[in-house]
């Protein structure tokens, strides 16, 4: 339904200098589907979503294509991707909640995307108001308040039901929960969740955080240095990683019953204003190899719906070849 | 209605329970708050001046070479009894006894030669050190603050020797680097380093990581871990983050609207955890596993303000499992009927 093609972002930085903030990335979207895209700060993971909906600063320049339902939405700039903005594709941004505007009631901030979109108006945008306010967890008689009226939580929520006043078909969400308790964060993953059941939509959750992602989503890809290193189910992606770096980042994540020893991962990411030679992970992996300081590692297939970009998966296939042929 | 307290003093500050390290820092029910401005209606009709009592009746004891984390959701009190302890607001009851010398009280000028002592790390590297300065004079300032560190060579000695302890190496590396230059955990650690050179015996680490890529908080932390086991000092770490905790820290303290409501050994707090309150913070924090599908007890309710706390237990409002008799009574922490683990307590008349 939603597909990314090839997608790369520069962001030019002056002086001849440019960051090459995403590069090559390929995701792709079904309906109902919840797909995680995990990555530590500076990956890359923002600027895709932004990339997707068009929302980049002028600095930026981007090329790939956004093809939903066979449409590409990066064909001509604002033009293509403008009349499915918000109304096929809506986004909740981090601290979203604090984006409302103080003066006016927050049942009027969610029925003017409505409005503006000519999905509804009058008395009809105002049931919608309400639906949707509850479709959240929230009153409806809440749409006469302020914002300064609201918790934290419920800002959240009413950032979510304005995302939705539209009918979009896909949510992209940017650290949904980040700025929240862990119990106001569970309350609104769950709302997260139901959603995509009750109303199929389709959810992309950026986040740094794994475990929120092992809880939300049936899968997940994993970014580093602009590009996607491994994309699996969720499961296979905890229990069987196949890119040191997802192995690493979990082992990073202390959980709450785990005893065994967190880790940080040593050194730093590459710049990304400068050429990145073979891969990109080398110099922190622990599993680095003559290999991969020479040739850069493709996102290959390593399994049913799962893809790294590893050359020890490479390795793995060779030696389980030749583990098959000696019995013979 | 008769208010009742069912226990008003904890017992963690005198028990010493197979543990011999010295008290560092021992709190006696302290409570710290803020003044509430008063609307010019309020003035007229001669109004009380009212107080948000930010935090009420904390019990704590941290033994040198511990580190207890304070946790729990914003607003909860835990920057607030830090800041108390530490004398950067003033208590409004309670004692703190730093060494097992009463702090409480102190004036500014018998409190300043003990404030070396105790040193604060903030949440944000970004913001904590300055820009303009190098690495090197950002960690020699307290040494020339506090007059201490003899010749500039001595002092330039200590400045590298704090580096390294700080886990950045080679420490000369880094002297003449501007923070700019730095990553955020490579700049949290020179905030460390800056803080370990005066030789603290308390370190009061407010959310340390949680400004930090995943990838670098546990060197952060491992780093913290490493300077307590060295037996020196004891840390008092402030997160909203469990796992963290339940990682890295001895002890655990929840709390809830300004009180501990459960303290104990970490893993018996998280493993055992008896306060409603501990359980359902607990069952929410998502899992790493995937597999993971034990139910969560999402709460309630909102916590009431802290302008109007309730009479009884003030988990009331959100308990599952109250009853008639929380409304009235504020129940003390105590050590449940049968403790996970030593020093274990618990305030909750159902425990």
């Amino acid at each position: 339904m939603l597909e990314v093609r090839d997608l790369n972002v520069w962001f030019d930085l002056g002086g001849g200098n440019e960051l090459h903030a995403v590069r090559g990335l390929d995701l792709s979207l079904e309906p109902a589907d919840r797909v995680g895209l995990v990555g530590e700060s500076g990956c890359g993971k923002t600027t895709t979503i932004l990339a997707m909906v068009g929302l980049l600063p002028p600095s930026a320049s981007v090329a790939g294509s956004v093809l939903l339902n066979g449409i590409d939405l990066l064909a001509r700039g604002e033009g293509s991707v403008r009349p499915h903005r918000w109304r096929d594709i809506a986004v909740v941004f981090q601290g979203a909640m604090n984006a409302f505007n103080p003066v006016k009631t927050v049942g009027a901030q969610i029925r003017e995307p409505m409005e503006l979109h000519g999905i509804a108006s009058g008395p009809q945008a105002s049931s919608a108001t309400r639906e949707l306010l509850e479709l959240v967890g929230i009153p409806g008689s809440a749409a006469t308040r302020f914002p300064h009226e609201f918790s934290g939580g419920m800002r959240q929520r009413a950032s979510i039901a304005m995302a939705l006043a539209c009918r979009p078909k896909v949510l992209l969400a940017d650290e949904p929960t980040t700025a929240l308790d862990v119990i106001v964060q569970a309350q609104i993953l769950e709302l997260l969740v139901r959603l995509t059941r009750e109303l199929g939509l389709t959810l992309l959750l950026v986040t740094h955080d794994l475990p929120v992602v092992a809880q939300v989503c049936d899968r997940a890809a994993v970014m580093y240095a602009g590009e996607i290193v491994e994309s699996a189910p969720i499961d296979d992606l905890y229990h069987d990683p196949r890119h040191p770096y997802t192995r690493l980042l979990f082992a990073a994540t202390p959980d709450l019953f785990g005893d065994e020893e967190v880790i940080s991962i040593p050194g730093e990411p590459p710049r990304l204003d400068r050429p990145i030679h073979a891969c990109p992970f080398r110099t922190r992996c622990d599993r680095a190899f003559d290999l991969c300081a020479n040739q850069r590692p493709a996102l290959r297939p390593v399994g049913i719906f799962r893809t790294a970009a590893c050359h020890l998966n490479d390795l793995r296939v060779a030696s389980d070849m030749a583990g098959r042929r000696t019995p013979s | 209605m008769k208010i009742t307290r069912a226990a008003s003093r904890s017992q963690v500050a005198t028990d010493g329970v197979g543990d011999t390290e010295p008290t560092l820092l021992a709190i006696e029910d302290l409570a710290a708050g803020y003044p509430v401005r008063r609307r010019l209606t309020d003035v007229l009709r001669r109004e009380p001046r009212h107080a948000v009592r930010a935090v009420d009746g904390i019990s704590l004891t941290l033994r040198r070479g511990e580190m207890i984390a304070l946790v729990g959701e914003s607003g909860c009190g835990k920057t607030t009894t830090a800041h108390a302890i530490l004398r950067m607001i003033e208590p409004t009851a309670g004692v703190i006894r730093f060494n097992g010398q009463d702090i409480t009280t102190l004036p500014a000028n018998r409190l300043r030669p003990l404030r070396r002592r105790m040193q604060m790390i903030y949440q944000d590297p970004y913001e904590s050190l300055d820009p303009r300065f190098r690495v090197g004079a950002t960690i020699e300032e307290p040494l020339l603050i506090h007059g201490i560190g003899g010749s500039s060579k001595e002092r330039a000695a200590r400045v590298v020797g704090a580096l390294g302890r700080a886990g950045l190496s080679p420490p000369e590396q880094y002297l003449d680097r501007f923070p700019h230059e730095l990553s955020g955990g490579q700049r949290q650690r020179v905030a460390i380093a800056a803080s370990i050179i005066l030789e603290p015996e308390l370190l009061v680490a407010d959310e340390p990581v949680s400004m930090l890529d995943v990838s670098v908080r546990a060197g952060v932390l491992s780093l913290l871990g490493g300077l307590r086991r060295s037996g020196e000092l004891g840390i008092l770490m402030i997160t909203h983050d469990l796992s963290t905790a339940a990682h890295f820290a001895d002890r655990i303290a929840v709390m809830f609207l300004g009180r501990i409501v459960e303290q104990g050994p970490a893993r018996d707090v998280i493993d055992d955890p008896r306060h409603p309150y501990t359980q359902a913070l607990i069952s929410v924090v998502p899992k790493r596993d995937p597999r993971d599908s034990s139910p969560r007890k999402i709460l309630t309710g909102e916590t009431p303000n802290a302008m109007k706390i309730p009479a009884g237990c003030r988990f009331y409002g959100r308990c599952p499992i109250r009853e008639e008799r929380c409304l009235h009574t504020d129940p003390g922490l105590q050590p449940p009927a049968d403790p996970a683990g030593e020093r274990h307590e618990v305030a909750c008349l159902r425990r």
